[in-house]
């Protein structure tokens, strides 16, 4: 009888990676919302990653723009056109990449910072999870919007302003969140056996709790996504974003002051909404589905 | 209440750095986008007292604060105090707030009862849902699709409500008030979509929590109707966590409060602190983000101080 | 007739997992005055059974067969009939006093409750009433101002007590009445209980999984396993000289303070109760009982006569030791 060839140790983990990877899918799969989210939001960024391919610069120009002025929805322009002439659908399709982007990288910002501020709590534990978890609370506390604003109104209106600002405001929860599962998964024997290995702090912390804090830490991100969303498009709209870049919230701020609201131009208004609420409600509902693959307490009860 | 007291320096602290030592020159910050004279800007430098210390300028507005001297602002030159300027636009904020908070308050907690009570029933997914779906839209898009519909009179709907204001300039004494409650009703409106959701989804919340507890069969078992069940016994130890729960996101209210106002030119503190970003005003930016992050700390010191008095387990 | 006859009763839970047994056709009868005690371990379904009497199971249970009370079959009644039945009828005294209460109400308030709920009496007078219960119960009437977490672990079981005799009752269910306290305490609730079911005049079930407990207060003793009743008879006799193998088991794992030899015998069964959802073939004991034989995870007995009045559900009792049974099983 021959001797099977044993897999070497990484390649066993990555085959154990696979399967949970499957798992996951099959789990996910169950959530119906979370699926139609998670089409919504890979056909969202395809179309913002090709957008440069089909609009050309002379298409969102102020002054080159080659439509009739706030024309209502036609053939030719089916979401009409703005004061400039601009086709309203290229204002849309073109600000789903500053929106898409500002939110991807405030809430990576938000995420890290809340992700080593909860684990250094969790894991250091004493005075400095004190320190730590007080000045968290009081961050947490303090009207965020007012925070934002007050920030970039004096770092000066810009997309790096903003991306700051809502990162430096939106990390609390994540922390607290982060803290929370990192006690929890010290208090597993396998850290104790970690600690007799000889594994320092930056061990423990990086190779042990960060993995399996991952997975809550990934469903609250993209629960985040949707706010951060929502909060650029906000400070965009009280005129604090960079007015040269097209965006979802500078599009609602120009219509505003245009006057469309009063004139009832509601082509003007309405699709930068629809497309905010549905990429938000599209990144709430698969960071839902998540949570429940990974909390089974979650799931419907019956 | 010490907590609270810390939390009240640390925000002066914030302050101070974010507005005089964060931009650099805060004058230049002031008028960047505008022309001015060095003569200019070296006077306006000494009335803001810039051209001292920085340890000194910080005891300096230490001290000012305990006198409630918020600085001057400095679109009105000299002629308003930032204080002054609070205390004058608190009415109509109060007015938009108040309202808008109970009408919430009422809303979201009749529904998170009835919806976390029939759980997974059919009306419990719908409202669950709306919630949801209101909770991600941006409030100052609900806002502009509110005049586009009520007050200009797109498509079918005729324009019933004002496009904005507080009142009509003509209009006094006793007829102020159904002409305020007009202009009142769209802003409120549009609050409440917002924040109803939360106080539903967290009165939800505990009442799910609450529903497998013995004292509910206990109840059962006397003979007592369901309906009673849950008003009697139910909904008190449910509302209960929830009187704390509410009290963390008076952040959001306090950033609907803005969005709104900003969006039907509501004369308040809102619409005030969104004007004075567009000059940039930092004396005034400045000292509303003192105000309003006080105001929050002091209602959730509010609502600490209230929760023993509420709930038998943790009084005296 | 009966006060109580429970006929053939199943209760099964709707799981995401499937259909789970938690009571599988439990009979069982009550005559007024008398006292019936229901033992078993965790997980045997003797809550279940209790929470079933008055229609207190979550609608994901589903119940079957009879319960007879006063001759009228509770689970066919109407739902305006079962409240009115409810706590006036038959009462409970649930276990664990400190989460069967609500805790932000006072005691007093919540004994009067079912009083104004059932009686056409003034506030004043249900006032008057809870006094005069907490003086039965051996509590000072001022305690009625009390909320629960203000009380101890005992008191908080006589107000439960008190509760359950608010509107006289003809039956008081009592499930664990003694199982969250101290053995002092325990001694003096039970003793209490006794007294006031003899002074009303009430029919009792208790509840427990403490057999000693039960064979000294109860006229007869049924003892469940894994949702079906294996052994019923009058309670000294089931507790000294059982006649299934597992109520002798029950009875040897308490020690009696009067014989000193109890503490030295070898006690306890291995193994666990079964999973409800994987119930062992045959009799569901057969994996743990010491007198097993070969055709017992091949045959299901039935409550069959044993000794005098007892009867016991095991094949040792049955005149061909099951002979006949295995024969029916293979055709």
């Amino acid at each position: 009888m021959s001797t099977p060839t044993v897999a070497g140790p990484r390649r066993l983990a990555w085959v154990r990676r696979g399967r949970t990877l499957l798992r996951f899918w099959r789990e996910f799969r169950r959530n119906r919302a979370g699926v139609v989210g998670l089409v919504l939001l890979v056909g969202a960024c395809v179309l913002a990653l090709v957008a440069p391919f089909f609009i050309s610069d002379a298409e969102l120009s102020v002054t080159k723009a080659p439509g009739p002025l706030v024309a209502e929805p036609s053939w030719d322009y089916p979401l009409g056109t703005d004061k400039f002439g601009r086709s309203i659908l290229d204002l849309i399709w073109q600000g789903s990449r500053v929106s898409l982007t500002v939110g991807f990288l405030a809430t990576f910002m938000s995420v890290v910072l809340g992700t080593v501020i909860g684990i250094a709590a969790g894991h250091y534990r004493g005075w400095v999870e004190s320190l730590l978890m007080r000045f968290t609370d009081w961050v947490l506390v303090l009207p965020t919007l007012v925070l934002a604003i007050s920030l970039v109104v004096v770092m000066g209106r810009g997309l790096g302003t903003i991306i700051i600002a809502i990162g430096v405001t939106a990390w609390p929860v994540t922390a607290r969140l982060v803290r929370a599962q990192t006690l929890a998964v010290e208090a597993r024997p396998f850290i104790e056996r970690a600690r007799a290995l000889g594994g320092g702090h930056w061990h423990v912390m990086t190779r042990h709790v960060l993995p399996n804090v991952m997975p809550i830490v990934l469903a609250r991100t993209t629960l985040l996504v949707a706010s951060t969303i929502i909060a650029e498009s906000t400070l965009a709209f009280l005129g604090l974003s960079d007015p040269s870049r097209v965006s979802w919230g500078t599009t609602l701020q120009e219509a505003r002051d245009a006057g469309a609201t009063s004139a009832g131009l509601w082509w003007w208004i309405v699709p930068p909404g629809v497309a905010i609420a549905l990429v938000a409600l599209a990144f709430t509902m698969v960071g839902r589905a998540l949570e429940q693959v990974y909390n089974p307490r979650l799931r419907e009860r019956r | 209440m010490l907590g609270a007291f810390i939390s009240l320096l640390a925000v002066a602290f914030i302050g101070f750095f974010l507005f005089r030592v964060l931009p650099g020159d805060p004058v230049r910050a002031m008028t960047q986008d505008r022309k001015v004279s060095l003569e200019q800007l070296e006077a306006l430098r000494e009335q803001l007292g810039l051209d001292e210390p920085l340890w000194r300028q910080f005891l300096d507005y230490l001290g000012q604060l305990a006198t409630l001297d918020l600085g001057t602002s400095y679109q009105y030159r000299g002629a308003e105090s930032v204080a002054g300027l609070i205390a004058e636009k608190v009415g109509p904020t109060v007015l938009l707030v108040g309202t808008a908070t109970v009408i919430s308050a009422v809303l979201g907690t009749w529904l998170g009862v009835r919806t976390g009570w029939r759980h997974g029933s059919t009306s419990d997914r719908v409202n669950t849902g709306i919630a949801l779906t209101l909770w991600s839209v941006p409030t100052f898009w609900l806002g502009l699709m509110m005049i586009i519909l009520f007050a200009a009179g797109a498509g079918p709907i005729p324009d019933i409500f004002p496009a904005g204001g507080m009142r009509d300039p003509d209009v006094t004494g006793w007829a102020l008030v159904p002409n305020v409650a007009a202009h009142l009703v769209l802003p409120v409106i549009t609050l409440v979509a917002v924040v109803y959701a939360q106080y539903l989804l967290v009165i939800r919340s505990s009442v799910l929590d609450e529903m497998g507890s013995d004292y509910l069969v206990t109840a059962r078992a006397k003979g007592l109707r369901d309906a009673v069940v849950r008003r009697r016994h139910a909904v008190p130890n449910a509302l209960l966590p929830a009187v704390t729960m509410i009290a963390i996101d008076l952040g959001g209210i306090v950033a609907g409060t803005i969005l709104v106002e900003t969006v039907f030119s509501w004369p308040g503190l809102g619409y005030m602190f969104y004007e004075a970003l567009k000059v940039p005003d930092l004396p005034l930016v400045q000292g509303m983000f003192i105000f309003f992050s006080a105001a929050v700390i002091l209602m959730n010191l509010l609502a600490d101080l209230v929760y023993p008095l509420l709930d038998p387990r943790v009084r005296r | 007739m009966s006060l109580l006859e429970i006929e053939d009763l199943s209760v099964t839970y709707r799981t995401a997992g499937g259909a789970v047994p938690a009571v599988r056709g439990v009979s069982l009868e009550l005559p007024a005055g008398a006292k019936l005690g229901v033992a078993g371990e965790s997980g045997c379904g003797k809550s279940t059974l209790a929470l079933a009497l008055l229609r207190l199971l979550p609608p994901s249970a589903t119940v079957t067969g009879r319960i007879m009370f006063e001759g009228e079959d509770v689970l066919s009644m109407k739902w305006g009939r079962l409240r009115a039945v409810r706590w006036a009828g038959a009462s409970i005294i649930f276990q664990g006093a400190m989460h069967s209460l609500n805790a932000v109400h006072r005691v007093g308030a919540q004994i009067a409750e079912p009083i104004l709920l059932h009686e056409d009496v003034t506030a004043a007078e249900a006032e008057r009433r809870v006094a005069e219960l907490l003086r039965q119960v051996g509590l000072p009437p001022d305690r009625a101002r009390a909320y629960p977490h203000e009380l101890s672990g005992g008191q908080r079981q006589r107000v439960m007590i008190a509760m359950a005799l608010a509107c006289n009752p003809r039956l008081i269910i009592a499930d664990e009445p003694t199982t969250a306290l101290d053995v002092m305490v325990q001694a003096q609730i039970l003793r209490l209980i006794e007294e006031l079911v003899r002074d009303h005049d009430i029919s009792l079930m208790i509840i427990s999984h403490d057999l000693a407990v039960l064979a000294d207060t109860c006229d007869r003793l049924a003892v469940m396993y894994a949702g079906r009743v294996v052994e019923e008879g009058p309670a000294r006799q089931v507790f000294e000289s059982a006649s299934h193998p597992y109520s002798g088991a029950l009875a040897e794992a308490f020690p009696r303070i009067n014989d000193p030899a109890s503490r030295l015998r070898p006690r306890g069964l291995a193994g666990d109760p079964p999973d409800p959802e994987m119930l062992p073939s045959g009799c569901a004991f057969h994996p743990r009982c010491p007198s097993a034989v070969e055709v017992c995870p091949r045959v299901d007995p039935q409550l069959w006569p044993a000794d005098g009045s007892s009867r016991a559900a095991c094949v040792h009792v049955l005149p061909d030791h099951g002979a006949s049974l295995v024969e029916e099983g293979a055709r």
